[in-house]
């Protein structure tokens, strides 16, 4: 019989961890569809995560919309094509720029405050509590954040889309004079049905995965006040990285397409 | 203890539990009984596996092995929805009270009437919830957070959210730890009037020997994840017994 080296630490705890998140999605799918429907819980949610991340995000993508086009400026200048400027920073920031960024924002706003929120409820006896007051946690805690997260930040996308690009906008015409209707025709002339479908979809992705992981860092956080601290830390650092593996996947897809 | 016949009616019925985590034996082959209207005690030292055994009672935590019987129900052997009826005639008070920390004292209260899916109008659930706040004295604490409250307001209102489903039998997980000698007796005594008032059952799960002198009409001692020994707190304090004589010290 072949005998096979016991596994470092490291790799076991991350294969244990792996294997029970995928009980913890598989839960949510089953969670989700089964009656009673936390209807309430899930408004007040997309509230908290949604509307309430709208000023970070719309500043943050307002901020790069104008960096991005003043860094650009003399390089397009020097080659003699900053007359392709909105098209180029359109197409950067509909296709990637906006999902990736607004969701690094979302999971550092929203993941650490859902994976504290809920590691505070469970070393404080919340979530104990919930349930044996005829309430099923998973169901009012785990499922309404999620699919608040999942269902939310595609529009904040959209959003820090339209002002990424009032950003850029005003940072065309601090060089030159450039009107409104011709920044966003110069935009729609280079952009197309294919770049703005998957960019929009993919971020329903990213969204899940920022609930789901924050929940899941919450839900199974231990050790007292260290481990709330541990949990939404990890909640931002795996989300972060899902992120990226994701988009990675997407645009594997997208370029199949 | 002399008990009338009523009084003898088991109201929870614990036989053969077995609870492990890994290979520390938490609960091994104990067995306890708690009658109707009495207030029973659970002493041990921290981590015998006291606030285990309450879990088990409630459903939190599933045994390995054994028999729960509460109000006539296998709490082991019941669906999902058995057991929600069963935990609206069970109140559960635990250590760290487990208030919502995101809703006020009203939303608290509020939280297990709307949940267990009793069908009251606002007024009847406005009034359930003053009710439950005059029997703990905060009335005035309605609109407040927890966290504008102090640690003794906080497990009477903690005290209230049980109290508000008007449970048959109570729970109470470690009522006394962390709060003052004072506000310890004012907890002691409410739990005592509850009992009266509402002709409550009560397990009490605690380490404080005060507690165990006020509150308790009989003390169980759990040592080793047995029911090591039972008895009135005077009999057990006259015991020769080396283990039972340590938490008497």
């Amino acid at each position: 019989m072949l005998h096979f080296p016991p596994l470092p630490k490291n790799t076991r705890l991350f294969l244990q961890e792996m294997g029970e998140m995928s009980r913890f999605i598989g839960r949510f799918f089953v969670e989700g569809v089964r009656p009673r429907y936390e209807v309430g819980e899930f408004f007040h949610q997309c509230f908290v995560i949604g509307y309430k991340s709208l000023p970070l995000i719309g500043l943050t993508a307002f901020i790069i919309g104008l960096v991005l086009t003043m860094q650009l400026h003399p390089t397009m200048v020097y080659y003699g094509i900053e007359a392709q400027i909105p098209a180029m920073v359109g197409i950067a920031i509909i296709r990637e720029i906006g999902p990736i960024v607004t969701s690094l924002i979302f999971a550092g706003k929203i993941g650490s405050s859902i994976g504290a929120e809920l590691g505070s409820m469970k070393v404080t006896e919340q979530i104990d509590a919930m349930e044996v007051s005829g309430t099923n946690p998973f169901k009012y805690l785990v499922v309404t954040r999620t699919l608040a997260a999942m269902l939310t930040l595609p529009f904040l996308v959209i959003i820090a889309d339209a002002i990424s690009l009032y950003g850029s906008f005003l940072g065309v015409n601090i060089y030159e004079n450039l009107s409104f209707h011709l920044f966003y025709e110069k935009i729609l002339d280079y952009l197309f049905f294919i770049d703005i479908v998957p960019a929009f979809i993919k971020t329903f992705f990213f969204g899940f995965a920022i609930g789901i992981i924050g929940c899941f860092k919450g839900y199974y956080s231990n050790k007292g006040t260290e481990g709330v601290g541990r949990s939404a830390n990890s909640a931002v650092v795996v989300s972060s990285v899902a992120i990226f593996i994701l988009d990675l996947i997407a645009v594997q897809i997208t370029d199949l397409l | 203890m002399k008990k009338s016949n009523d009084a003898l009616k088991s109201v929870i019925s614990i036989q053969h539990l077995y609870k492990s985590f890994g290979d520390n034996k938490v609960l091994d082959d104990f067995n306890l009984e708690l009658y109707q209207g009495e207030s029973l005690v659970v002493l041990g030292r921290s981590g015998s596996g006291k606030s285990v055994l309450i879990k088990c009672i409630i459903g939190l935590i599933t045994p390995d092995q054994g028999s729960i019987n509460v109000l006539g129900q296998d709490v082991l052997n019941i669906d999902k929805i058995e057991l929600d009826e069963i935990r609206t005639k069970v109140g559960f008070l635990f250590q760290s009270n487990a208030l919502y920390d995101s809703m006020t004292i009203r939303e608290n209260l509020e939280f297990p009437l709307r949940r267990h899916s009793i069908q009251l109008s606002q007024a009847e659930v406005d009034g359930l919830v003053m009710e439950a706040l005059e029997n703990v004295g905060l009335e005035h604490t309605v609109d407040k957070m927890p966290s504008e409250l102090s640690g003794g307001m906080r497990k009477r209102i903690a005290l209230a959210r049980t109290l508000i489903l008007k449970p048959e039998i109570m729970l109470y997980d470690e009522p006394t730890t962390g709060l003052d000698a004072i506000t310890s007796l004012e907890i002691i005594a409410l739990m005592k009037t509850i009992g009266e008032r509402y002709h409550t059952s009560s397990i009490i799960i605690t380490h404080d020997m005060k507690c165990v002198q006020l509150a308790a009409q009989r003390v169980a001692i759990l040592i080793d994840g047995k029911c090591y020994a039972e008895g009135t707190y005077e009999m057990l304090k006259q015991s020769a017994d080396e283990k039972i004589g340590q938490f008497f010290q």
